[in-house]
């Protein structure tokens, strides 16, 4: 058996190595707490005023906010703007068809977000809207690339141009970058046939200050990841809690089947 | 006049109960890959149990089954745990049955007499592939939207007939509301033909005996033990000494089993992916399809085949074949020992290389395929078949050991 193992292994490794990790533009760390409660209100807050316009949140009912510290009389005062009962559905205001036509398609529904992409994305997603005077919304994305949302957190972020660089690859590998995009492109002239230039966005320069330091306007946006985690599975911290009872049962329960067993086996020779 | 006896003069409650347990001598060696079985009937039984409570609050409607799924998870007390069960019990039902085959191919308990044991056995596994395909659409997420259209795609590949028949499967031209309801019909039906086949195999198993990890057959060795002068002298009764311990079996797999259900529910994205909590859409492909992890290693079989006369067909027959050839399995085995423990060198190197190459295989039908990949893939179907079609010649060539008498501790 032990001998099998290691064949497995030895075999196994090369094949490991082989297995490239994938690209994509770098993620950073949203380091959210769902255990913070304050910090899922104020996520609840910002995402009815910010990002309720567009987007609905159709699979949570208002009355989730009582589980992380709010009264039903403070949910109807500071997250319900259309008379929504407090056990309604966090449904929007925006029909399908309108946003389909202002936006080229329909703000989705942010439910599952938090799951269906990570935190860490949704995080750096929100910081990472720059100028760009060729798409329809001024602003661009270097996590979502061309993507249709405006940044409706300008105002408190202020707004930003990105400062670019050029990569030059060859061969699936980057060879050289450079700050000028003539540069970049002499190089690849030199190297020619397969060797061509990336655009990336190396960093970004402020252009107008927004209503918040960097710092407050990180707190905004990770409070609106941690509500948006939050309300993709609730259930996420009870279900983890519970999990220790039901580990502690069965670690007890398989104890003594164990002993139940030795005794019943005591006569098997 | 007792209940029992009340009763077995009207059903043979007492002659089952014997017959099948308290006097079924199973070989008294078992050692811990013969969990696996009793494991994969308690995974079975999760399966029908949660599933039919989901039923209740499940809608197989285009339109409203994602959110009836976001409503169990939500809105129904416990929803979320028997989805989560569920869920994790469809992935710990294959892990479980891997481990359970994989202890059939290492103890040699395919062999004769257990041929017919082995083949219905396959047939309990292409029954629980299909009734996972089918299930895998019910969430109606992206993944299992474009999952169920590149797999009944596979259909429209067959030559002549094959756009009727992935039209007869679908029951649209694309997969739709049609689809979903008729998918969950049969996944409601085939865990019931499941679970009779489980008793079939069951029966089988009980008229051939059990093997063990020595592959003796203790029926043919010496006879008479503390129970019965005509049990096999190694044979212990199934209960209550394989009751007991199977018990202590499913207290470990309910560790690992729970584990996952309250801290890993989503493994990773291997057993919830990530795309399917976007609902499903017609018109977005997904940048990347993959079958859930347990298809991958015939979906990469699949992938690495390439057309030929501009038809996929090839891939597919190669993708059936993989799991068709098993089938022959008891006849391709030459070897005149049944069990790893007495077999040579080289049957020792091939099983470990299947191992190895079903685990790599899975790893390359997850991936996007890329040309170093689809290599590795071609390379690893061919070692996946080399280890059927070779095996009537290197298990008769290898190096076999003397076989004990009596089966060992």
């Amino acid at each position: 058996m032990k001998r099998v193992i290691a064949i497995i292994a030895l075999v196994l490794m090369p094949v490991a190595a082989l297995a490239s990790s994938g690209a994509g533009p770098k993620l950073e760390s949203a380091n959210i707490d769902l255990s913070n409660e304050a910090a899922i209100q104020r996520g609840a807050k910002y995402f009815v005023n910010y990002c309720m316009g567009c987007h609905s949140a159709q699979y949570v009912r208002y009355k989730l906010f009582t589980k992380v510290g709010l009264t039903e009389q403070q949910i109807k005062d500071n997250l319900i703007f259309n008379g929504s009962k407090v056990g309604a559905l966090m449904t929007n205001a925006m029909p399908g068809e309108y946003a389909a036509t202002a936006f080229g398609a329909p703000a989705p529904d942010l439910t599952l977000e938090g799951r269906r992409r990570s935190a860490d994305w949704i995080y750096t997603y929100l910081k990472s809207f720059y100028t760009d005077p060729s798409r329809p919304t001024g602003v661009n994305n270097v996590v979502f690339p061309n993507v249709g949302m405006p940044n409706v957190l300008w105002e408190l972020e202020g707004i930003k141009e990105p400062v670019y660089r050029y990569e030059v690859h060859e061969g699936g590998h980057m060879v050289a970058e450079f700050d000028s995009e003539a540069e970049a492109e002499a190089k690849a002239k030199e190297l020619g046939g397969e060797a061509r230039v990336e655009k990336v966005v190396d960093h970004f320069n402020p252009v107008r200050p927004g209503k918040m330091s960097a710092g407050e306007f990180d707190q905004v946006v990770r409070d609106l990841t941690t509500y948006l985690a939050y309300i993709a599975e609730p259930i996420k911290l009870e279900r983890q809690r519970m999990g220790v009872w039901v580990l502690l049962f069965l670690v007890i329960f398989t104890v003594l089947a164990y002993i139940t067993k030795k005794e019943w086996w005591k006569d098997v020779h | 006049m007792s209940l029992i006896s009340w009763i077995d003069e009207r059903f043979p409650l007492t002659k089952v109960w014997n017959e099948h347990l308290a006097q079924y001598y199973a070989p008294k060696n078992f050692n811990a890959w013969y969990f696996f079985g009793s494991l994969a009937m308690l995974v079975l039984v999760n399966q029908i149990a949660t599933g039919v409570w989901l039923a209740m609050a499940y809608k197989p409607d285009a339109n409203l089954a994602f959110g009836s799924v976001e409503y169990i998870m939500r809105d129904m007390d416990y929803g979320w745990l028997l989805r989560y069960m569920h869920s994790t019990g469809a992935s710990a039902f294959f892990i479980v049955v891997y481990l359970h085959m994989f202890r059939g191919l290492m103890y040699g308990s395919y062999r004769k007499p257990r041929e017919l044991l082995w083949i219905i056995g396959l047939i309990i596994y292409l029954v629980m592939m299909a009734t996972a395909f089918f299930g895998y659409l019910l969430p109606w997420g992206q993944m299992s939207y474009w999952g169920a259209q590149v797999i009944v795609n596979l259909f429209a590949a067959v030559p002549f007939v094959g756009d009727d028949l992935s039209l007869w499967i679908r029951g649209d031209y694309v997969i739709s509301d049609a689809t979903l309801n008729r998918f969950f019909a049969l996944h409601f039906l085939l865990p019931f033909i499941l679970a009779a086949l489980v008793f079939i195999h069951i029966v089988a198993l009980h008229k051939v005996g059990s093997n063990n990890p020595d592959g003796i057959e203790i029926k043919k060795g010496p006879k008479g033990n503390r129970w019965s002068p005509d049990a096999p002298a190694d044979g212990i009764p199934f209960h209550p000494y394989y009751s007991v311990k199977d018990i202590f079996g499913v207290g470990v797999f309910l560790i690992f089993f729970t584990a996952v259900i309250f801290f890993w529910p989503d493994f990773g994205g291997l057993f919830l992916e990530a795309p399917n909590f976007e609902p499903a859409n017609p018109l977005k492909t997904p940048e990347h399809i993959a079958p859930v992890w347990y298809f991958t290693p015939f979906y990469a079989m699949l992938r690495a085949v390439p057309p030929m006369f501009n038809s996929q067909f090839p891939g597919v027959v190669v993708m059936f074949a993989s799991i068709l050839i098993m089938f022959f399995l008891p006849w391709l085995d030459r070897s005149p020992v049944k069990s790893v423990r007495y077999k040579g060198p080289i049957f020792k190197f091939a099983l470990a290389m299947f191992a190895v190459t079903f685990v790599v295989l899975a790893y390359l039908g997850l991936q996007p395929a890329t040309p170093t990949k689809t290599l590795l893939a071609q390379v690893f179907t061919g070692v996946y078949f080399a280890f059927f079609l070779l095996m009537p010649w290197y298990s008769k060539i290898d190096k076999t050991k003397p076989v004990p008498e009596r089966v060992t501790q």
